[in-house]
């Protein structure tokens, strides 16, 4: 039993309990793959709600990529619960004042919703593969039109509503789904480092940029896997929204870390120890650099007017930075704020294991199964086909 | 009527019925079993009355004085032995905490009976003792502060259990339903002062419960009943002869962390500023 335990190294004074962290990088990785579910929305609704028409070579891709991630957000949380086998508990008998009792219900809308919103955006391309497909295909896409195979200038207007109306919906549910997880940390005052009201904001904004960063990442991989050149004025349209959502993710949490210096207090000595100690590469190197860094490359290439291979470079860069910096900014809170001791007085040094249900490779695996998943989705649903079910032409 | 396509869709029609329908159903089977689950609890409560308590007539508190301990740690022992709480260095319900303040310095040097110097000294991460560490020390001022859950009137983690598997009794103390705690632990996370424990053997979150087996049947909690200097002190609020009652009358106490607008119901004498 206890060799099963890692006690984590400590100075200072901690509580006896705290001695064992207990939200690891399975915890790490929930509000990361969380993240880029509600980024990638964010990046769909921008040509089905905003009607941006430069990101419709992405915006079926985006919508496929939300719904992938998805349906793997429960796998680290259900792994981590003492008795998985009783969660379904937080859904039948929900103890109301428990932020977390929400997650059921914002997951299983979320998911509803995505999945419907997909359906409208490819109702045209089943009911076509329903009759172009054989065998068991032909089944499967026959099943996936419900009864409904009728194209017409009719059903197009109609799919177009309910792709319009659904994503509105899809973006307070994707965006509540992510603010709340932000909740989850931020309305704890037991925690300096995480009762902040900021902390909501900082999540969701952090989410978006994660999920712009790895549909540039995957979008430039796949153009280039399929040997289709890539859309030079989508891809700007990313850098843009990228840069943007940046520059806000930047000034909140300068805000929120500016907050905890300037209040300065009780144990602000602690808090500084902690990010000059067991948190400083992760703050200042990947979060803080990486963030600047992929910062100036946007604002680069923008300023520059940068084209074709050397903008797809620069913002690509850009986006893997991004995507280290949320990464290392979910770890900064998570494992950073069980790092800083209740009693402000003593700090604990978290070393993830390599094995083990929390270990290093398992999470490995839960971040790489939705890109399996990913795979999956587009070769039944191929989201490059140009011109069918968009949006009609304004 | 603009959301008709046209005319002859009975089957979207009736589909989208029998969906409704199913909605319907499955929402009802969804409550009936939540339910169902609610009554299980309830008929858990009339089960206590047969021992003649009767927990609508209590309010439990808790009294420390720490200028009466001496760190002899039997309490942590006798804690440990009581309720099964494993034997090693990092699952406690009760603790003390040493406080040495040294001639020069401003701050205080702490530690617990956890602190691997005093591991060492006792043999064994089973058993618990101060060391000698500061024998030849010039020390200007030091004393002990036991801690253990403070069954707050307002507590965090009560508040954020997704299940309701943490429940504060009318008696004031907050227990753990150990058959409906998912393990999740939230609340291990949400208390400010360090109580909770996980129960890496079960899978569930534990916590002081001030022997709520043993004060139910008119008896003290553990670690009241071994002090040898009556450095906690124990008793029913709603007796103003108990020795709690007593012990806040004639003191001044303080409560930990009052600022988390917890209510705490561990009342302290003889903290200093330091104690966190």
């Amino acid at each position: 039993m206890e060799a099963l335990l890692h006690a984590a190294r400590y100075t200072g004074y901690v509580y006896p309990n705290e001695t064992i962290i207990l939200w690891g990088i399975l915890i790490v990785i929930y509000p990361y793959i969380t993240g880029i579910v509600a980024g990638s929305f964010t990046v769909a609704t921008f040509y089905h709600v905003f009607g941006v028409p430069r990101f419709k070579p992405v915006a079926r891709f985006a919508l496929l990529t939300s719904l992938a991630f998805m349906i793997f957000v429960p796998v680290p949380l259900l792994l981590h619960l003492g008795h998985p086998e009783r969660a379904l508990n937080v859904m039948l008998t929900p103890h109301l004042t428990s932020a977390f009792a929400a997650f059921g219900f914002f997951a299983a809308f979320y998911v509803i919703l995505v999945m419907l919103e997909i359906w409208f955006a490819y109702r045209e391309d089943i009911v076509a593969m329903a009759r172009d497909r054989k065998g068991l295909l032909r089944q499967f896409y026959r099943a996936l039109t419900l009864g409904s195979d009728e194209i017409s200038a009719t059903t197009r207007a109609y799919d177009a509503k309910w792709l319009k109306a659904l994503a509105i919906t899809g973006i307070v549910g994707a965006h509540g789904l992510h603010g709340y997880v932000g909740f989850v940390f931020g309305s704890l005052k037991s925690r300096e480092w995480w009762g902040s009201d900021l902390m909501p904001a900082i999540f969701l904004v952090s989410a978006i940029i994660s999920g712009i960063s790895i549909l540039i990442v995957l979008y430039v991989l796949t153009s280039r896997f399929r040997k289709t050149p890539i859309d030079g004025a989508c891809m700007k349209g990313l850098a843009y929204l990228l840069w943007g959502f940046l520059i806000f993710a930047m000034v909140l949490e300068f805000l929120e870390f500016a907050n905890i210096v300037y209040k300065g207090r009780e144990g602000i000595d602690t808090v500084m120890a902690l990010i000059a100690g067991p948190l400083w590469f992760g703050v200042w190197v990947l979060q803080v650099g990486g963030s600047v860094m992929a910062f100036f490359i946007l604002t680069y290439v923008i300023w520059r007017g940068t084209q074709d291979k050397h903008l797809v470079v620069g913002v690509t860069v850009s986006a893997v930075l991004v995507l280290l910096a949320v990464l290392a900014m979910r770890w900064n809170v998570v494992i950073g704020g069980q790092e800083l001791s209740k009693t402000m007085q003593g700090l604990l040094v978290y070393v993830p294991p390599v094995w083990g249900r929390e270990g290093v490779l398992i999470v490995a695996t839960i971040f790489a199964l939705p890109f399996g998943m990913l795979w999956g989705l587009t070769r039944l649903f191929p989201p490059w086909v140009p011109n069918q079910g968009q949006l009609p032409e304004k | 009527m603009k959301w008709k396509i046209s005319e002859h869709q009975p089957g979207r029609r009736r589909f989208m019925r029998l969906l409704g329908r199913a909605i319907v159903y499955a929402g009802a089977a969804l409550v009936s079993v939540g339910l169902m689950g609610r009554r299980g609890l309830a008929a858990a409560i009339p089960a206590l009355s047969t021992t003649g308590y009767d927990w609508t007539k209590h309010r439990w508190g808790f009294g420390v004085d720490a200028t009466r301990c001496i760190g002899c740690l039997r309490c942590v022992e006798a804690c440990k032995t009581e309720n099964g709480v494993a034997r090693d260095a990092h699952h406690f319900r009760t603790w003390v905490e040493r406080y040495v303040y040294l001639k020069g310095e401003k701050k205080p040097r702490v530690d617990s009976q956890q602190d691997p110097g005093n591991i060492t000294a006792s043999g064994s991460e089973k058993e618990y003792r101060f060391d000698n560490r500061y024998q030849d020390a010039k020390i200007e001022k030091a004393f002990f502060v036991p801690k253990l859950c403070n069954q707050c009137e307002h507590p965090p983690c009560v508040q954020v259990c997704p299940v309701g598997a943490t429940f504060r009794t009318p008696d004031g103390v907050v227990l753990i339903d150990h058959n409906y705690c998912i393990g999740c632990q939230y609340c291990v996370q949400a208390c400010p002062y360090g109580v909770r424990l996980f129960n890496h053997e079960h899978g569930v979150t534990d916590k002081c419960t001030w022997c709520y087996h043993r004060i139910t049947r008119g008896l003290k909690p553990a670690c009241v009943e071994v002090c040898p200097t009556n450095a906690r002190i124990f008793g029913d609020q709603n007796d103003p002869e108990s020795p709690i009652s007593k012990f806040i009358r004639e003191n001044r106490t303080r409560v930990l962390k009052p600022e988390m607008g917890t209510s705490p119901n561990v009342f302290y004498v003889g903290l200093d500023k330091e104690v966190m």
